[in-house]
C-alpha cells in the first residue's frame, strides 16, 4: 500500500482524538463581544462613581448596588452571546451543541469561575472590597486554564494573561479600574478578534 | 518488508482505528458517542466493537443511567499497548517513503 493511505489513517486518528475531547463550535466573536460589552459596563461604572459617589465608592450605598448589577448584567450579557454563537456556529457545521465534549468543558470552566465569585461576594459582605478586581481576574484566568483543555484556540494564553494582570493588580489595588478593563474589555477583544481570523474565517 | 508486519490486521478498518482514536483520549465512551463520531450504523459498529473485545482491545461495561440501560465502552491496557505499537508502524511507514 502507498505511503497516501498511512497519511490518511494518521490524519483521521488525529482528527476523531481532537472531535472528541475538544468543544470546537466556540465563536471568536462571541469574545468580541464580551471584550465590548464589558467595555460599555465599565464606562457605566466609571461614570456613576465620578457623577453620583463623587470619585468614592461606599459598601452600602445604591451606587454601589448598581455597579453589581452592572457586573452581572455584563456576565450574563456574555454568556448569553457565547451560548448563542455556539449554537449557530454548531448547527452551520452539522455538529452537536450537547455532548460530552461541551459538558466537559463546562464543568470545568464553572467550578472554578462559581467559586471565585462566591468567595468574592462572601468577602464583599465582610467590607474587604479591595482585592475585587484582582480575584475576578485570577478566579477568571484559572477557569480559562482549566476549560483550555476541552476546547480549541488556545484559551490557555488568555488565562495566562488574565492571571498575570490579576497579580498585577493585587498589588497595585489602586489601578484596578483599569486593570479589570484590560483583562475583561481590551484583552477579550484582542483574543476574540484572533481566534476569529485563525478558527472561524476557515 | 519488515515493518509492514507491525501494522496490527486488528486496526486495519476506518471504524476500528476509529473507535481504538476516541478511546485512547476518553476515559469511557457510549455507544451513542461512539456512533455519532464515527458516522457508523448501529450493526456496522456493534461488529467492529465485538471485534475488538473478542481481541481484549476494549472492555464493555454494561450499566444503568437512571434506569435505562448503557454500554460504555474504555481501552484495556493490552489494547492501549497494541494501538500505540501501530501508530508508531504507520509513522515508521510515511517516514520510510
Amino acid at each position: 500500500m502507498e505511503s497516501n493511505h498511512y497519511l490518511q489513517d494518521i490524519g483521521e486518528i488525529k482528527q476523531l482524538m481532537n472531535k472528541s475531547t475538544r468543544f470546537i463550535s466556540l465563536s471568536g466573536l462571541s469574545g468580541i463581544l464580551a471584550g465590548i460589552y464589558a467595555l460599555i459596563g465599565a464606562s457605566v461604572a466609571f461614570w456613576l462613581v465620578d457623577n453620583f459617589s463623587h470619585g468614592t465608592l461606599i459598601l452600602d450605598g445604591k451606587i454601589f448596588k448598581l455597579i453589581i448589577l452592572d457586573l452581572i448584567l455584563i456576565a450574563g450579557l456574555s454568556i448569553i452571546t457565547a451560548i448563542y454563537l455556539s449554537i449557530q456556529k454548531a448547527k452551520k457545521k452539522g455538529e452537536k451543541i450537547w455532548d460530552s465534549t461541551s459538558k466537559r468543558l463546562l464543568i470545568n470552566f464553572v467550578v472554578p469561575l462559581l467559586t471565585g465569585g462566591l468567595y468574592i461576594l462572601i468577602i464583599l459582605g465582610q467590607q474587604k472590597y479591595g482585592q475585587t478586581a484582582a480575584l475576578m481576574l485570577i478566579f477568571y484566568g484559572l477557569a480559562l486554564i482549566n476549560a483550555s483543555k476541552y476546547s480549541i484556540g488556545n484559551i490557555r494564553t488568555l488565562g495566562y494573561v488574565e492571571l498575570c494582570l490579576g497579580l498585577i493588580c493585587a498589588l497595585l489595588p489602586g489601578y484596578g479600574f483599569w486593570l479589570w478593563v484590560i483583562g475583561f474589555g481590551v484583552m477579550h477583544i484582542i483574543y476574540g478578534t484572533w481566534m476569529y481570523y485563525k478558527h472561524d474565517l476557515k | 518488508m519488515g515493518i509492514i508486519k507491525n501494522l496490527n490486521k486488528s486496526f486495519d478498518h476506518r471504524i476500528r482505528l476509529g473507535i481504538m482514536s476516541v478511546l485512547m483520549v476518553n476515559e469511557y465512551a457510549d455507544f451513542k458517542t461512539l456512533k455519532d463520531l464515527l458516522d457508523a450504523t448501529d450493526g456496522n459498529l456493534a461488529s467492529h466493537i465485538k471485534a475488538l473485545e473478542k481481541e481484549e482491545y476494549i472492555k464493555v461495561e454494561k450499566q444503568f443511567i437512571a434506569r435505562k440501560p448503557n454500554t460504555r465502552y474504555s481501552a484495556t491496557t493490552l489494547g492501549t499497548v497494541a494501538f500505540k505499537k501501530h501508530i508508531e508502524a504507520l509513522e515508521n511507514l510515511i517516514n520510510k517513503q
